[in-house]
């Protein structure tokens, strides 16, 4: 593992300085990488096709072939331009000049509008607005009763509609409810549809006819594929929307879903939906979406990172102590407390690249919060034990997990872990690694 | 003699001449027809690996003078090659049955669990759904609208808050010969989410001998290629045994159930058309194969 991380640290090093220069010929190699990579981020086939189209134009032009790292140079159009495309900027929502202003979500099945709603009130009321909540989907089952919940969990108002009304009524009731009770926003679920549905599309234009809305938010799902560019274009263009919600970016899609619906719709993504609170939703912001389509990480960010944090003193003390086979459980909890500084290991993975060299990455499931119990076990030794851990026995074992909180099969674990890794830190090849490391 | 040397090179020439561009001109528009081949799959949402191992794998097979009917039937072939690969009907137990439904949020889990249902009691045979989403606002009142509608009873608990103790409970109900389980979302990167569908199959297991007889994977049609990395997820976790696609009556056609199948062997075992209680079908790998490069 170790192994192969270092030997492919080392090869993106190697493409990040940019060695080599950029001809017309090897540059076809790297397009084509981009052209993968935004592919099975799930970016529509036609936009990727124009997209390295463009990219190549510019990457041709002379003052990057004369560059001194091209590579850098590729990388920074490529990203420079996907940012673009997605907005280059972020967005807040409009309001409208007289009370309340409507906010009507619309999309897929499934693309997450009933709970984008309960987010988008939850934002509202923590921004000391005054939010109503409404559901217009009378077709699936349970889906009025489900945003009354979540109105109720998180303490927003719900205004029930009544099913034997006809459409007029129960919106023009809807608007004197709130203006008459000074909600300064409603918040409008509608049923989820597919875009080819043409009776249910018309019925959606009638009641944003109606409402006159100062935004019709298109709730679009992550996850999505190539298929993003059709539903998108056709709600645009039977109900016309305004702005763009991203759901489930909590997940590890990498969204290209994202850039089709912004290339074809034009509007602007405001918000994204990063997990299943109702807290959970972010600004949206389009150079950070640009990096994870691509799969390119931070790792500029990540080294500097480093750098900052890790003390250099305290990383080469530990070099030798390694080299000399003294890699005691001290030495085990002050690195742990040396990652922890770093931030959420999870958090770390994020800068790097999810393709190339670093895939494999991506597969690791990270706890971080053994780490935090790792060290606590720890800090329930003794000085003595930390240094010869053999001497721990038994009863030991049991008053160290009572003294951390953790069980003894935890206690267990780590020794086990503790044990494993100091008898590959004597491994041959493993010092080899190591030397190499400390001459890079 | 010279002149006529002169003339029959000039002839071979110009022979061979034609008959490099020709071959150049070949080249090219078979290369335009793999491109054509390739475009059509990936807005299919195929997937970049699965395209090109299917071209690789019909490369040689096709000629320049084909008819576009004859090149479709080739790619057909491979696509069907791929989804027949395990088998597509559902594993029954010896006295009760357990399939289990499972999926990210928002792929159509609850109407799949009730369609499934349905088709089920049409075989004469004695199902109960089991709500097994205690998360999700309103998710057991969904599935109880339902039961109402097709007629098939739902055991619940509104006070539970772990999900495999619901379906704990519900396995110990006597004369039935199917559980329908309908479980919560989830996205595949929550390990504690993970771990909890883990331990419904688990309770599953323990419970009836052989059980789960079926984890069915539920995918939206729509999705992108995130799908293979949650198939393997959920397949790790709670071993899959097969794919309910949803929402095919759109226009997207789910084309990652052709990597999950090749990398995973993992069958579509059915397909949702609609909202209705009826639009459900057994996956046919031919009309499958078909409709996707229409």
């Amino acid at each position: 593992m170790l192994e192969q991380l270092s030997t492919r640290f080392k090869k993106i090093v190697k493409f990040i300085r940019g060695e080599g220069k950029i001809t017309e010929e090897n540059i076809s190699d790297a397009l084509r990488q981009i052209k993968i990579a935004l592919l099975e981020a799930d970016v529509n086939y036609k936009i990727v096709k124009d997209f390295i189209e463009k990219i190549k134009q510019k990457a041709l032009d002379q003052k990057v072939i004369e560059s001194i790292t091209p590579g850098q140079q590729v990388i920074k159009i490529v990203k420079d331009e996907l940012t673009e495309l997605l907005g280059s900027k972020s967005h807040s929502l409009n309001f409208s000049n007289q009370r309340p202003s409507i906010y009507l979500l619309v999309g897929l099945q499934g693309s997450g509008k009933t709970t984008t709603c309960g987010k988008l009130a939850k934002w509202f009321s923590k921004r000391n607005k005054k939010p109503l909540l409404t559901s217009l989907d009378l077709k699936r089952p349970a889906a009025q009763e489900q945003l009354k919940k979540i109105a109720n969990l998180i303490g927003i108002n719900f205004y029930p509609v009544d099913r034997n009304k006809n459409l007029k009524t129960v919106i023009e009731n809807l608007i004197n409810h709130a203006k008459s009770n000074y909600f300064d926003s409603i918040i409008i679920d509608t049923a989820g549809r597919l875009h080819v549905d043409e009776e249910l599309m018309e019925e959606l234009f009638l009641i944003k006819e109606l409402l006159k809305p100062v935004e019709t938010i298109y709730v679009g799902d992550a996850l999505t594929g190539q298929d993003a560019v059709r539903s998108a274009q056709l709600f645009d263009k039977k109900v016309g929307i305004d702005s763009i919600i991203l759901t489930k970016l909590d997940g590890d899609a990498r969204g290209g879903a994202a850039l089709s619906i912004v290339s074809v719709t034009g509007k602007p993504i405001k918000f994204i939906g990063v997990g299943e609170k109702f807290d959970e939703l972010e600004v949206f912001h389009p150079e950070r979406l640009a990096s994870r389509i691509l799969g390119f990480g931070d790792v500029v960010t990540l080294v500097e990172k480093a750098m900052e944090k890790i003390e250099t003193e305290k990383a080469e003390e530990l070099a030798k102590k390694i080299k000399k086979q003294e890699f005691t459980l001290e030495d085990f909890r002050r690195q742990l407390a040396q990652l922890r500084k770093l931030g959420s290991l999870s958090s770390l993975i994020k800068f790097f690249p999810s393709i190339g060299p670093f895939k494999s990455l991506e597969k690791i499931n990270i706890d971080d919060k053994k780490i935090i119990h790792y060290e606590a076990i720890i800090n329930s030794m003794t000085l003595k034990e930390r240094e010869n851990p053999k001497i721990i026995n038994g009863r030991r074992r049991l008053r160290i997990a009572k003294g951390s909180g953790r069980s003894v099969q935890e206690v267990n674990q780590l020794l086990k872990q503790y044990f494993q890794m100091k008898k590959m830190l004597n491994r041959k090849d493993f010092k080899k690694i190591l030397n190499s490391i400390s001459k890079m | 003699m010279d002149l006529i040397l002169k003339n029959k090179i000039s002839k071979t020439r110009e022979k061979f001449k034609n008959t490099i561009e020709n071959i150049l001109l070949k080249n090219k528009k078979k290369e335009e027809l793999i491109e054509e081949i390739e475009e059509s799959l990936i807005l299919a949402d195929v997937g970049w690996n699965s395209t090109q191992k299917i071209i690789n794998s019909i490369r040689e097979k096709i000629r320049v003078q084909f008819s576009p009917e004859e090149v479709k039937r080739i790619i057909e072939n491979e696509i069907v090659s791929i989804l027949t690969k395990s088998p597509i009907n559902l594993n029954f137990g010896k006295s009760k049955t357990v399939i289990m439904l499972v999926g990210v949020n928002g792929s159509g889990k609850t109407t799949c669990t009730a369609k499934l249902a349905n088709y089920l009691k049409k075989r004469k045979m004695k199902v109960i759904m089991v709500a097994a989403d205690t998360f999700r606002p309103a998710a057991i009142e969904q599935l109880l609208v339902w039961g109402e509608k097709i007629g098939v009873p739902v055991f619940k608990n509104y006070t539970a808050k772990d999900p495999a103790s619901v379906v704990f409970d519900a396995l110990k109900i006597k004369d039935v010969d199917v559980f329908l389980i309908d479980t919560g979302g989830r996205l595949h990167t929550k390990i504690n989410l993970m771990q909890e569908v883990e331990k419904i199959a688990r309770i599953c297991a323990r419970q009836v001998k052989g059980a789960p007889h079926d984890v069915l994977l539920v995918l939206d049609a729509g999705i992108g290629q995130n799908a293979i990395q949650q198939a393997r997820e959920f397949l790790k976790f709670t071993g899959l045994t097969g794919i309910f696609v949803s929402k095919l009556d759109g226009t997207a056609k789910g084309g990652c159930v052709i990597g999950i199948s090749d990398e995973l062997g993992l069958p579509v075992k059915f397909i949702g058309v609609g909202e209705g209680e009826d639009d459900i079908m057994e996956f046919s790998p031919e009309e499958y194969a078909r409709a996707l490069l229409r």
